[in-house]
């Protein structure tokens, strides 16, 4: 930690001629491939490749001129010299995606109700476009926010710069190469078909690339922490930085053609590899979008609402059970398959012990508001956090009720899946990171208020109408749909074909695609106040006493 | 920045003295309620282990699971399930199979089963091409009306179901080609747009001209053998009726011209390699119950 401090931050040193060197390698390897391939959109990722490789030879050299030019940013109020740059990146990257994922969510949900919208255009197919607004929502809106918050939240709570110099840049940018080559492949027809792991080999490979930096600075920064114990937020996002690493590696486990074609070969196969995809698609909810983001929640609430969290015990209790448990629940997404009998019991049972350790974050969110409900009346901010874990929640109680056999034969392959899948990716992930994301605007850009509560106020209302139309027309169709599919008449035969069911599905398809427009429109507003806040501008009328600060300024809560 | 335990003002319980980035945490129990649920899952969770089929295990030298005590076992479930449907429709479906399909319609009893299954596999097997009403759509023809191109009786529809439409895999499969005029050099452009102008007026929807007139006079040498003077059509040759204003590919003058230039020789798959004979016999009957049968 010494040596770093001791060379001006951006200079470049040893280490940096070293990325240097891995960047110069990696560019060489890419022409290779770029020459050698006979598939264009391998040519096209390799062409990727090889402009994200030069202009990162290229950056860390203007960095190292910029350094020596340039007084060093002056530490923070608690004298730490806090390495906020990444983090800015990715706070916005996670904006800018998710509002991209929000619209080609809309465009889906309107191609179902309306199917001339695909213009028979390949790349605009719902099969191409589906993965691409999962993924874009995922991980490009969540995966950029945690980067963000984790990153932010451990030097915080740690007291301490994050390790590394150039690696939480590399992190940042390198994850946005994933998600250029993840989506531009979706669009183009380059899919290993796998849900929520549909990126090919090499782009695999290059995502575990970018997530091991990930771990080791974020072990590395836990390690050269100042704090006598890690914060119950740092606990979250490692067990979301290290399980997504183990899911990511064995559910992609592939053999490529060729090191010039995109298509591999899964090493699994038949009902295996489907265990396996839905051990990952599982985690991949339970420890990206529950772990990771309750991570979040244990920062940004009590942050904003400057009161203690409500139970220590309860915290360290439901964190290893839910850790514990939520592993085994995967093959509740495999009822009445091949899987076979017993590995579907377990996934249901865990999946229903599963149920209090997930509320445990639930009461820990909400009681610490006790003492601060008075908030909810004036911060727009701190309602959306709470109403984020009511959504988590009302979708943590939701989804081991449908891992119930009886049930999930009802709702298994509806829209009721789909409605409960968002009534957690809008209401808890969707607003939960909106909350952080307003809180560290300012934080960040050293702003003393947001450019406009009042804009908030919106964004919450309208978005929040938003999911309450979608869930609710998803509940009702999906639950149409299971009771339509299963109708038989009194000589035994089914009732409707499926055409007759999908147009049933017509309006609720409509509301639905309204509920998403509404969804969007929010985001829209807080994208426009995020730009005006980092401007530096505030909203006519809503000047303000000082918003609770970052970096220690806040004062000690509670304290007598 | 102490780190030694106070006690909070508003809810006078005590923090545990750890601070983060002035974060504090109270010592507050785990809720009861909390808890006895937690505990009333794991209960229920190991009863129901116990019940069904969950672990498992290493015996007698190979892997197997535990069984659970009242030996559930979902294929076992299904097969009974299906076993049992089948069995309360066997003695129908023997007779459906075994019986002519005239016979079959004189059967009252046999017919409700028939049409009743026949719905069924129509909206599961044709509905994606002719509608889930049969109303048909461009280039799949509207079951619903009483205009055949292959035969509208019963036993007619029957073999189209069987073997097809122009399904090479099918050796008896219904077939016919209707030359490409235009684009195999047989007529000129200016011959086809008078036989195109005669045809419109064999059903009314065009006066007779100088042009359709020269057209007449093709049709009479290239057209008539199969689709008949009148243009009435041919059953026996799959020769639509173009003299009725019901039309597969659209009747406009667009439409009919690409017909004549270019051909048109629309599939359907062969039924019979596909489902049961029962089946196929169950659309049949379906098929010629809709209004226009012959």
């Amino acid at each position: 930690m010494a040596a770093s401090r001791e060379a001006a931050p951006g200079t470049v040193t040893a280490a940096a001629f070293g990325v240097g060197g891995l960047f110069v390698v990696g560019a060489l390897i890419s022409i290779f491939i770029a020459a050698g391939t006979h598939d264009a959109v391998m040519a096209f990722h390799a062409t990727l490749f090889i402009l994200f490789f030069v202009l990162g030879i290229f950056a860390i050299g203007k960095r190292h001129f910029d350094a020596q030019e340039r007084t060093p940013e002056p530490p923070a109020r608690d004298g730490i010299n806090y390495h906020d740059g990444p983090i800015r990146v990715a706070t916005i990257a996670s904006l800018f995606w998710g509002i991209a994922g929000f619209l080609a969510g809309l465009y889906i949900a309107l191609e179902l109700a309306f199917p001339g919208l695909n213009f028979d255009l390949a790349f605009l197919n719902f099969g191409r476009l589906r993965p691409l607004h999962t993924s874009a929502v995922i991980f490009a809106f969540g995966g950029n926010a945690l980067i963000a918050t984790s990153l932010y939240v451990v030097q915080r709570t740690c007291k301490t710069r994050l390790a590394g110099d150039l690696a939480p840049w590399f992190i940042v940018w390198g994850y946005q190469l994933f998600i250029v080559l993840a989506a531009t492949g979706y669009l183009l027809g380059v899919t290993q078909g796998k849900e929520y792991a549909e990126p090919e080999w090499y782009v695999d490979l290059w995502l575990t690339i970018v997530w091991v930096t990930y771990l080791i600075v974020f072990l590395a920064t836990l390690a050269r922490r100042k704090e006598p114990h890690i914060y119950v937020a740092n606990w979250f996002y490692l067990a979301f930085i290290v399980t997504i690493a183990m899911l990511h590696l064995v559910n992609n486990a592939a053999v490529p053609v060729s090191l010039t074609s995109p298509k591999s070969y899964i090493i699994w196969s038949g009902v295996q590899d489907a265990l396996i995809q839905w051990w990952y698609g599982h985690n991949a909810v339970g420890f990206f979008l529950t772990a990771g983001f309750l991570g979040m929640m244990y920062y940004f609430v009590p942050k904003r609402a400057e009161r203690p969290v409500y139970s220590y015990r309860l915290s360290i209790v439901h964190f290893w059970a839910l850790i514990f448990l939520y592993i085994w629940a995967g093959p509740h997404h495999l009822h009445y398959t091949a899987l076979p009998d017993w590995a579907q019991t377990l996934g249901m049972t865990f999946s229903i012990m599963l149920w209090m350790p997930s509320w445990g974050g639930m009461i820990n969110g909400l009681m610490t508001l006790s003492g601060a409900w008075d908030k909810l009346r004036t911060d727009p901010v701190i309602r959306m956090l709470v109403v984020s874990i009511a959504f988590y929640g009302m979708s943590t109680f939701e989804g081991p009720v449908m891992s119930i056999k009886a049930v999930n034969s009802l709702s298994h392959y509806t829209d009721w899946t789909i409605g409960h899948v968002h009534s957690g990716a809008l209401g808890w992930v969707g607003f939960v990171t909106f909350g952080a994301i307003y809180c560290l605007v300012p934080w960040l850009w050293n702003r003393k208020q947001l450019y406009s509560l009042a804009l908030v106020n919106w964004h919450f209302w309208i978005a929040t109408l938003g999911i309450v139309l979608y869930i609710t027309a998803m509940w009702v169709s999906g639950i149409l749909q299971g009771l339509m599919w299963r109708a038989y008449d009194s000589l035994g035969f089914l009732e409707y074909s499926f055409v007759e069911t999908v147009e049933a599905m017509h309006p609720f398809y409509v509301i639905r695609a309204m509920g998403g427009g509404l969804f969007l429109i929010g985001a829209l507003i807080m994208a426009y106040n995020v730009y005006m806040t980092i401007r530096g501008h505030v909203r006519e009328g809503e000047a303000m006493e000082p918003a609770p600060a970052g970096d220690g300024q806040l004062a000690a809560v509670g304290a007598k | 920045m102490t780190n030694t335990p106070h006690t909070d003002d508003v809810t006078g319980v005590d923090t545990t003295g750890h601070q983060w980035d002035d974060i504090r945490e109270l010592n507050n129990p785990l809720p009861k309620w909390w808890v006895y649920s937690f505990y009333a899952c794991i209960v229920w969770s190991v009863i129901y282990w116990i019940v069904m089929p969950a672990w498992p295990i290493f015996m007698n030298g190979a892997w197997t699971y535990t069984g659970g005590v009242i030996g559930y076992d979902q294929r076992v479930v299904v097969e009974d399930d299906i076993a049992e449907v089948t069995a309360g429709r066997q003695v129908y479906i023997d007779q459906i199979t075994a019986q002519e399909l005239p016979t079959i319609q004189q059967n009252a009893e046999l017919m409700e089963v028939a049409l009743a299954g026949g719905r069924a596999a129509f909206g599961d097997n044709c509905a994606p091409c002719h509608g889930s009403g049969a109303q048909g759509s461009s280039g799949f023809p509207n079951l619903n009306d009483d205009d055949w191109i292959w035969g509208g009786t019963v036993d007619d529809i029957h073999v189209t179901l069987r073997h097809g439409i122009r399904w090479e895999a099918d050796d008896d499969t219904r077939f016919n080609e209707m030359p490409r005029y235009l684009a195999d050099e047989i007529l000129t452009a200016d011959q086809v747009n008078d036989v195109v102008d005669y045809v419109l007026t064999l059903s009314g929807t065009a006066e007779m001209t100088d042009a359709s007139t020269r057209g007449a006079t093709i049709f009479a040498q290239e057209c008539t053998a199969c689709h008949m003077e009148g243009g009435i059509g041919n059953h026996e040759l799959g020769a639509p009726n173009l003299a009725d204003a019901i039309w597969l590919y659209g009747g406009d003058r667009a439409a009919v011209y690409e017909s004549v230039a270019n051909a048109r020789a629309g599939q359907m798959p062969a039924w019979g390699d596909r489902l049961d004979p029962a089946t196929v016999k169950q659309l049949a009957l379906y098929v010629h119950s809709l209004g226009g049968g012959e």
